[in-house]
């Protein structure tokens, strides 16, 4: 099958039922996707396809089609251009671990994209979703609230 | 109001031998002073190339590179960057032009900053016994070589030393300059990782490294004065952070070693149980499956006399597939026979054992005995409640994985973990290797720990599967079921309480404390014994620091039930919230403001300080309007006094957590930012835990399998949380666990204000609704 992963045609063979995490981590060595549950209970595997985030670990193989855009962390931006979500995470210094936030940034550029300005309750329910277990939720508020300013003025 | 210092009240406790959460102390002795003092090797020196220098464990400088070795693991506290700093502010280098290297194991890393919450002293306690125990541990960790990142203990292990590290270095190079020139020192200035000569010639460091590789590291340098710091105390842009926004950095998780193969395994979920019987002839069919294999490892068989024998045998079962799905989808079709649990199957008999356990004969501890709790108590209007807090587990975000490769002599290990040296000891047993230094460790940055890699499964199953597989990598990858199965959560425990009011003040609290041993538990698994009492069956208790007239606190040794570890902030996360939790009580009983009496009682002018600021900044005393409150509890835990505020409303649909105040008192704080985003992460995780998670068991098995059933705190519920930190104080602190304690007795205390109901027994949430 012939998937579009960050603007690059790749060629996978795999189950039918392989979750696309796996196909991203195992198959294309593209590890900016993170394991954390496998049942959608911690969005550490959120990815965009075509735009919409989505958990990659419960997107199975043949739930795709040929041609499907995906995009991961590293498709969003990278260390010398960085998306305005990911310069608003740099700017406020989100991460601890770090391991939770590929999953926050991707759901966060999503709601972005959705909703340009959101309300603290936008946020809230947009963001549950993905579990820090660190606990870096004041900050994750705030970024997206820059990122959602800066993306606005640009 | 009393200011004294708590000296001539701890000096009432008696003390017997103690735990230093390794060995008993009393071993220590038999080193004497030969050993103590003598300097381990420096780790660095051993590939050393011709021209290249090292001035110490912490600096490496070659012809193209300057390294710096950040010993203590990255679980997500950040000390990766901040040991950096420390020793970039004193050699005088940008973070942007060195390396920053975890380092290799080595007995040069051995910790220094771990006594203070292991002896029978307050850690604010300068007597010369409290100094004298302290130091008896850290001459224990020294000849141990106890490299271990725990206990808040990086920045009081790493403060002076890293710092020295630099200047030390940057001294040398300066010397070097002066041989290479015949400038005299006093003459030259360090910048940017250069030595600038009067007439402004730039010499880069690397330039300098092969003559100050002939030379002796100069000695007796004065570290700076701190109004001379360009970095500490300012904000800092830490150095993973771009990384760890963009996806691009590397966790173990995500490494990939050449020729490997990937590896999923289960071992009996009842933890220490034997594997009787598998069949896996269904999976050895699927697709990508390249082997199924037998796992030995440590059954335990319980005792008569209720101890626990360590036996050699199968376990569990391993699939080795080209893919980590793969080997996870096999491994669902193995169907496995499991023996049974070496403690308990069901929860309320593990209860009842600590129902069971508060006797003479299990009698931990009694360091606390202020005035007379007997005689207060009698004939008074005696309060008793009884609290508990569960089983709970570490769960962080990135399951546990390694990578081992066993060789004919040797073996190669890629993991994220604590305890670098006791993990290439286990290594070592498990292959047969005469010395764990032919273990060559990789330690990599980790996507949280909270304890969790303080424990070794990931590294010996990996090396069981290793061991049957020589030559190929092996990289071993939990899945979150497993992860959560083969946890070893924070302990159980049970608390009684008794106390009374008098006039109008809290008089009398007596305070007995049940739970297995945390300390030997954990020990257990290194092969380490341990002797005298368990300090984490009363820590946070026992050093109460206020001077209630009639004040015991008692801690029981319950016997061994599910094995468990410490989680952040370890035995005060529970003992914590019970003596907060109760002295509340105390205070309504009493008719008196919770602050105004911590106030009245406090004994130590760091804590009051804690104690008014959180009041200031949350306004206590303030009108809060209908069905809201507010609870203050005060913990000192890691030698932190820590202060917390919380507020609640109680909403149609159950309890909303506004606002959250915190103050701490660290002594010196490295980054405000990162200090700021750990007290809140802090906070978080003692809220989170305290309302929604535990850990029970049935059939021996733990019943929480994944984050649907245990998931801490979620954004939703998530209040404004404002943080500070006091520097009062004579000795810098860590930051990663204070926090924790005072969460759960503040909510609860909150909760009690605002509605009336009084929470004993954690999670919250089974006897109250959050949104």
């Amino acid at each position: 099958m012939k998937l579009i992963v960050n603007g690059q045609e790749q060629q996978v063979e795999v189950e039918d039922d392989m979750p696309l995490l796996w196909i991203l981590r195992d198959e294309l060595n593209i590890t900016g996707v993170k394991y954390g549950c496998g049942i959608s209970a911690c969005g550490a595997c959120t990815v965009h396809v075509n735009g919409e985030a989505m958990r990659s670990c419960q997107v199975t193989a043949d739930s795709l089609e040929e041609g499907d855009q995906i995009t991961t962390i590293e498709g969003l931006g990278t260390p010398p251009a960085l998306h305005a979500v990911q310069a608003a995470w740099v700017e406020h210094q989100v991460a601890q671990c770090g391991y939770c936030q590929s999953g926050q940034i991707m759901q966060a550029a999503a709601l972005l994209s959705e909703t340009p300005n959101p309300s603290d309750e936008d946020i809230d329910d947009a963001m549950s979703g993905n579990l820090c277990r660190c606990g870096t939720y004041p900050r994750i508020r705030a970024a997206v609230k820059t990122a959602a300013k800066n993306m606005q003025e640009a | 109001m009393s200011d004294k210092k708590p000296q001539s009240r701890l000096r009432k406790y008696s003390r017997r031998a103690f735990l230093i959460g390794a060995t008993a102390v009393a071993g220590g002795v038999a080193f004497g002073t030969y050993v103590v003092k003598r300097p381990h090797d420096n780790p660095l020196a051993a590939d050393l190339q011709d021209g290249e220098a090292t001035f110490n464990p912490y600096v490496k400088i070659t012809g193209d590179r300057i390294t710096l070795i950040a010993s203590h693991t990255d679980k997500g506290q950040g000390v990766h960057h901040s040991q950096a700093a420390l020793i970039a502010e004193e050699l005088d280098v940008e973070l942007d032009q060195v390396e920053i290297s975890f380092g290799k194991p080595a007995p040069a890393y051995w910790n220094t900053g771990l006594a203070n919450d292991a002896v029978p002293f307050s850690a604010f306690d300068e007597s010369f016994k409290a100094r004298a125990a302290r130091g008896a541990v850290s001459s224990l960790g020294k000849v141990m070589g106890l490299m271990v990142t725990g206990g808040s203990s990086t920045m009081p292990d790493q403060f002076e030393k890293l710092r020295s590290a630099g200047a030390v270095a940057r001294e040398t190079l300066k010397a070097a300059a002066a041989q290479q020139t015949g400038v005299p020192v006093t003459q030259l200035k360090t910048a940017r990782g250069m030595v600038i000569l009067p007439d402004g010639t730039e010499l880069p460091y690397t330039d300098l490294a092969a003559t100050a590789a002939s030379m002796e590291p100069v000695t007796d340098v004065a570290l700076r004065d701190p109004s001379q710091w360009r970095m500490i105390g300012k904000p800092m842009q830490r150095v993973d952070v771009v990384a760890k926004s963009t996806g691009t950095l590397t966790y173990g998780i995500d490494l990939k070693v050449d020729g490997m193969v990937h590896a999923a395994a289960k071992v009996n979920p009842r933890q220490g149980g034997a594997m009787l019987s598998y069949d896996a002839s269904a999976a050895l069919e699927m697709p990508g499956v390249q082997k199924v294999l037998v796992l030995q490892g440590d059954m335990l068989d319980p005792e008569l006399d209720g101890s626990l024998t360590r036996r050699r045998t199968k376990v569990g079962v391993a699939v080795i597939a080209n893919n980590t799905w793969r080997a996870f989808q096999a491994l669902e079709a193995i169907d496995i026979e499991w023996g049974s649990a070496p403690y308990p199957a069901e929860m309320d008999a593990h209860w009842q054992t600590l129902s069971d356990s508060f006797t003479e004969d299990k009698l931990d501890s009694a360091w606390r005995t202020d005035g007379d709790v007997e005689a207060a108590l009698d004939g008074a209007e005696v309060l008793e409640a009884e609290y508990r807090a569960p089983y709970v587990a570490h769960a962080p975000l990135e399951p546990i994985s390694a990578i081992v490769r066993a060789d004919k002599d040797s073996a190669e290990v890629w993991v994220g973990h604590q305890m670098q040296r006791f993990a290439q000891m286990k290594v070592a047993a498990i292959l047969g290797l005469d010395d764990p230094e032919k273990v060559t460790l990789h330690n990599q940055f980790i996507g949280g720990s909270f304890g969790h890699r303080l424990e070794f499964e990931n590294v010996t199953i990996a090396t069981e599967i290793a061991r049957q597989m020589p030559g190929v990598p092996v990289k071993l990858t939990f899945s979150r079921e497993e992860d959560f199965a083969h946890d070893f959560p924070r302990q159980i425990a049970m608390a009684r309480g008794r106390g009374a009011a008098k006039d109008g003040k809290v008089d009398a609290l007596d305070m007995q404390i049940a739970m297995p041993s945390v300390v030997a538990s954990q020990m257990s698994r290194v092969g380490q014994p341990v002797a005298g009492p368990d300090n984490q069956i009363v820590a946070g208790a026992w050093n109460m620091p206020f001077d209630i007239p009639n004040l015991r606190v008692r801690g029981y040794r319950a016997p061994e039930l599910a094995p468990i570890s410490s989680w952040r902030s370890v035995g005060a996360s529970s003992q914590g919230f019970f003596a907060e939790g109760f002295f509340d009580e105390l205070c309504h009983a009493a008719g008196v403001d919770p602050l105004e009496e911590r106030l009245r009682l406090v004994n130590n002018p760091l804590h009051r300080k804690a104690l008014e600021a959180v009041g200031e900044m949350s306004n206590w005393g303030s009108a809060l309007g209908p069905n809201r409150g507010r609870g203050i509890a005060m913990v000192e835990s890691f030698g932190v006094p820590t202060a917390e505020v919380i507020e609640v409303t109680a909403t149609e649909d159950g309890i909303k957590i506004d606002k959250a105040f915190v103050v701490a008192e660290v002594g010196r704080i490295v980054d405000p930012v990162n200090f700021e985003n750990l007290m809140q992460g802090g906070v978080i995780w003692g809220l989170g835990h305290a309302m929604n998670c535990e850990i029970t068991y049935s059939d021996g098995m733990a019943e929480q399998s994944n984050f649907d059933s245990h998931e801490g705190m979620r954004l939703y519920q998530c209040p404004d949380i404002m943080v500070r930190g006091l520097e009062n104080g004579d000795n810098i602190r860590g930051i990663g666990e204070p926090p924790v304690p005072p969460a759960a007795p503040a909510l609860a205390n909150a909760i009690f204000a605002a509605t009336g109901t009084r929470l004993r027994e954690m999670p919250f949430a089974n006897f109250v609704d959050f949104v």
